[in-house]
């Protein structure tokens, strides 16, 4: 049976579609967005955080534990030398302290089928199911159209948040097992979605254009970085874009916070990105308005 | 009980509101919502005020009940009817009197007017444990006041431990059964209560005192505290000891005796890597039902003296703070004097997979052969906020009563105790907030992110 590599398995999750739902993060993502919330999932593979508050100056067990010598300790500061690291997850183990995790483990499907049964007496009172995200759950197809497959036995609603840069044949490959796309618009302006997300957004948008064309349940969910796709402009032509698409008429706003940059650290990524912001309150109000009056039924994301 | 023991002057006076009638059907009506209005203008404590949930009860009164619940002063409660009732009628009620009937002071079930139900005391389940690990003997107080069952270091398996720890249960409970019966008679012999047999169904009918057996039904409850830390402590026995065979009791017993002061690393151990009750996590779980048959056999059912019987609700009131500072430090990493869990809720700290998995924990023990489970849950603002939030609460506590679960308090978390979580990290590894588009542990973030939340956590005007 398919096996895929997820990096977290949120119950109660309220935010990402309707009901109560349980969302399962797939790990790793094509994208490149200077803003990401949750960089664990944008590499593949597992990966170690650390979380130093939490570690105490005097114990030592993962540096001796470690097979590989990768750990070095200088109080509280624990440094992973990531080309001796192996991901044995040792030290993961031996840290009582939860100082040390390993993001990111493979997974069956039966094993995330355990997870996801526990909470159907929820999903089947509010109208909630499961949730698909990352990362971008895509990037693991025969993984994901396995799970979808069994969950779908199941008959339990399913939405797969994506980032939409794929190939559309993979998209085709799970749509029909799908109920709801939450479906990730950044930017419009091709170079400036180059230049933020590090891909173009041309595969996005006619992905976009062919599931709506396909009459799927999609909810438009928009990041709004102030600066970056909050002027009129860009509303204006992701409203220009929208309309012209059959059977879209929902929109998520999320705004953005810096809060993500603080699992950078715990990433021991080299650069930390730059300081994004949100909009402020009046503006977030004025798109909402904007799209409201366009005809859209706009939510705002917490 | 003493003022040193409960800690809070409370009279326990308690208005149900919704449920259904004597017919079974839904009984909400105009003045319901009226008194829900009372309620929230007037903020007082006491009474307190519960809204009873039945199937039948429409979603409209639930979430006008969760709009006051999310201004955060801990009320209106919500009970489920449908778990009470059966409770009643488990207990021998006809289905007339167990449909009038609801919860009083805390969470007991009684059928109102015709009752006489009595808590009879508290009953410190982990001393209990604390006890049967130091053969018969108490470590706080230097004396020997339980059986022998048996050195610790000898038990061959957790089985034979657990034996141990039933028997003396259901010593301690004899005691407290003996000791009853003298007190019964007192009331009964010497403090008759002439009004309130005029009011109790069946004392003029039977010309006997309410306190002499006069009330059409007699129950005598014994309330269980500590279920929450009582099943983590068997849980990390079990796991640390006797499956992964990290320690030995040996040391377990030096350490509990030192209150950790030398082993902060297994201290932690205990604390983070070792399986815990709210989690959804069976390895638990099966350990708290153990533990719930065993106080549900050594009470229910024993005769009381007004010709009623005995039986179990899981509540502490506010003794779990007591009864956790006369019990030492315990295997579940808690230190000497610490408070214990509340209720039949987690340890403090102790579930980190969402209300979703403390609910289905909570609900696998058979509340149904209760008076009377409570059950408190933490949430932060943002998952109550906007209408959306109401509504996804409003499922998920009827999802907890389709379980069967007795009651739920819903306490939404204010800056103030943000602010603790910040002074006192360990007791909130559990506090997940809404930082955007993404939730973190709130003691794992950043200060300067801390104190926005806090910030906003004081603005949101709800």
């Amino acid at each position: 049976m398919a096996k895929g590599i997820i990096f977290d398995i949120k119950r109660y999750a309220i935010h990402d579609g309707p009901g109560i739902r349980t969302t399962i993060f797939l790990k790793g993502c094509s994208l490149r967005c200077q803003w990401c919330q949750n960089p664990e999932g944008q590499r593949t593979e597992p990966e170690i955080i650390l979380r130093s508050p939490r570690c105490a100056t005097d114990c030592n067990q993962c540096v001796s534990v470690c097979p590989q010598d990768a750990i070095s300790k200088d109080g509280n500061s624990i440094e992973i030398d990531k080309a001796k690291c192996d991901l044995c997850a040792e030290c993961e183990e031996v840290c009582v302290y939860e100082a040390l995790e390993v993001v990111g483990r493979e997974v069956s499907v039966q094993e995330v089928m355990e997870e996801i049964k526990k909470d159907k007496i929820f999903f089947d009172e509010s109208g909630g199911g499961i949730t698909f995200s990352g990362g971008e759950p895509l990037m693991q197809v025969d993984f994901l159209e396995a799970l979808l497959k069994e969950v779908k036995k199941k008959n339990i609603h399913v939405a797969l948040d994506t980032s939409g840069y794929v190939s559309f044949e993979e998209l085709d490959r799970i749509s029909d097992k799908v109920d709801l796309f939450l479906y990730d618009l950044k930017i419009m302006d091709n170079k400036k979605h180059e230049k933020y997300t590090g891909v173009s957004n041309k595969l996005i948008l006619d992905n976009l254009r062919k599931l709506a064309e396909r009459g799927k349940s999609v909810a438009v969910r928009i990041p709004l970085v102030s600066g970056i796709n909050d002027d009129d402009q860009s509303i204006q032509t992701l409203v220009n874009f929208l309309q012209s698409l059959k059977n879209i008429n929902q929109i998520d706003l999320l705004s953005y916070h810096s809060g993500g940059r603080e699992k950078y650290k715990r990433l021991k990524k080299e650069k930390l990105p730059k300081a994004f912001h949100s909009p402020s309150k009046e503006r977030i109000e004025e798109i909402e308005k904007i799209l409201a009056d366009s005809g859209f039924s706009v939510k705002e994301g917490v | 009980m003493t003022a040193e023991e409960s800690a809070t002057y409370t009279d326990f006076a308690l208005i149900n509101t919704g449920g259904i009638k004597q017919d079974g059907s839904d009984a909400v009506n105009e003045l319901s919502y009226l008194i829900l209005d009372v309620v929230e203008e007037m903020r007082i404590l006491q009474p307190s005020s519960m809204v009873q949930i039945s199937e039948k009860t429409p979603d409209s009164f639930l979430k006008r009940a969760l709009e006051i619940i999310k201004t955060g002063f801990g009320q209106p409660s919500v009970f489920n009817t449908d778990a009470i009732v059966q409770e009643l009628i488990r207990q021998g009620k006809s289905v007339e009197d167990a449909r009038n009937g609801g919860a009083s002071g805390c969470v007991e079930t009684g059928a109102f007017g015709k009752e006489n139900y009595n808590l009879t005391g508290y009953f410190n389940l982990t001393k209990v444990f604390e006890i049967t690990l130091n053969n018969g003997f108490d470590p706080q107080t230097g004396k020997e006041i339980g059986l022998k069952t048996g050195v610790a270091s000898s038990f061959k398996s957790f089985e034979e431990l657990f034996e141990a720890f039933k028997k003396q249960l259901k010593n301690f409970v004899d005691v407290k059964v003996k000791g009853n019966s003298v007190i019964e008679r007192l009331y009964a012999e010497h403090l008759p209560s002439p009004f309130l047999s005029l009011l109790i169904d069946d004392c003029i009918a039977k010309g006997r005192d309410y306190h002499d057996g006069g009330a059409r039904y007699n129950t005598s409850y014994i309330m269980g505290v500590g279920l929450g830390s009582i099943t983590d402590i068997l849980a990390s026995v079990k796991y640390n000891i006797f499956d992964e065979k990290q320690i030995t009791m040996q040391d377990l017993l030096k350490a509990l005796e030192n209150n950790f002061e030398e082993d902060e690393t297994l201290r932690q151990r205990f604390l983070n890597k070792t399986p815990k009750y709210g989690n959804d996590d069976d390895y638990t779980d099966e350990i708290m039902k153990f533990v719930f048959e065993a106080y549900y056999d050594a009470v229910s059912g024993r005769p009381n003296t007004k010709g009623g019987f005995y039986e179990i609700n899981l509540l502490p009131t506010t003794v779990h703070i007591y009864f956790g500072k006369v019990v030492g430090a315990t295997p579940d990493g808690r230190k000497a004097a610490e408070p214990l869990s509340e209720g039949i809720s987690p340890v403090q700290g102790a579930d980190r997979k969402g209300p979703t998995a403390v609910l289905k924990s909570a609900s696998k023990m058979d509340h149904v052969r209760t008076g009377g489970t409570l059950l408190n849950q933490k949430f932060t603002p943002h998952l109550l906020a906007g209408e959306d939030g109401i509504e996804k609460l409003a499922h998920l506590i009827r999802s907890y009563f389709k379980l069967n679960g007795h009651h739920i308090q819903l306490n939404v978390v204010t800056a103030d105790m943000l602010r603790d979580a910040q002074k006192h990290p360990e007791k909130y590894r559990d506090l997940i907030v809404r930082v955007a588009g993404y939730s973190d542990y709130f003691v794992d973030i950043a200060v300067d992110l801390q104190n926005e939340i806090i910030k906003r956590t004081e603005h949101k005007s709800f």
